[in-house]
């Protein structure tokens, strides 16, 4: 499954590109999403939290990531 | 109950925020405002950069002024955010409450400055002279 990823604050420098284009063929889950971002990109493990959001809203681990969802890496956020 | 949130690229005007939620009905107005501080932990801040996953930020700010209606009886809320480049003394957000009375004022308006602190996808970098920081980014 190819899924666009989109990347804001740190997130965007850890990948160095604010869109990145994921071939990814294991279990299409947000859990496991994250586990292959850390694993591709260790430097996700250092942070303070990793959240995922599908479809503009915060997504659980077991939320199912369908082909064309819209899915985003929320570092920790730091608005006001 | 009426809810404005909006992000903007443009300088906020805490008055016309205030503004907007007067309500005849009501005999509190508390107002939030974040401005840019010149520095952190004693170092010196140059400026601060935010940026907002716009349309999941407007979503999460409506969630936050939807929870606060139903905690205390708001007639109308306010959040702004500004997104973009700030300088200090800026203004990064502003939130207005009112209700029929001071305390619920008082009290929603800090649950939702606290609860946008948490929760909305909107980011700031702090730049310093000799570097830059996400804030909060790092354990």
């Amino acid at each position: 499954m190819k899924i666009n990823i989109l990347a804001f604050g740190i997130a965007r420098d850890i990948l160095g590109e604010s869109v990145l284009e994921f071939e990814w063929n294991g279990e299409p889950r947000v859990g496991k999403l994250k586990e292959e971002l850390q694993r591709k990109f260790p430097k996700f493990t250092d942070l303070a939290s990793l959240k995922i959001a599908v479809n503009e809203a915060y997504a659980k681990d077991e939320l199912e990531i369908h082909e064309g969802d819209e899915v985003v890496i929320i570092p920790p956020v730091s608005g006001g | 109950m009426e809810i404005f949130v909006h992000i903007s690229d443009l300088a906020l005007n805490a008055g016309e925020v205030s503004q907007m939620v007067q309500s005849p009905s009501c005999g509190a107005i508390d107002i939030f405002v974040g401005t840019v501080r010149n520095q952190t932990k004693g170092k010196a801040v140059v400026r601060l950069d935010f940026e907002a996953y716009k349309p999941m930020a407007l979503k999460e700010m409506t969630k936050i002024a939807e929870q606060a209606a139903e905690k205390w009886p708001v007639d109308k809320i306010a959040i702004y955010h500004r997104v973009g480049s700030l300088d200090i003394g800026d203004i990064a957000v502003v939130i207005a409450v009112s209700t029929p009375h001071r305390q619920a004022s008082f009290e929603a308006c800090k649950y939702a400055i606290d609860t946008l602190k948490e929760t909305v996808p909107i980011w700031k970098k702090e730049i310093f002279e000799d570097g830059e920081v996400w804030v909060a980014a790092h354990p």
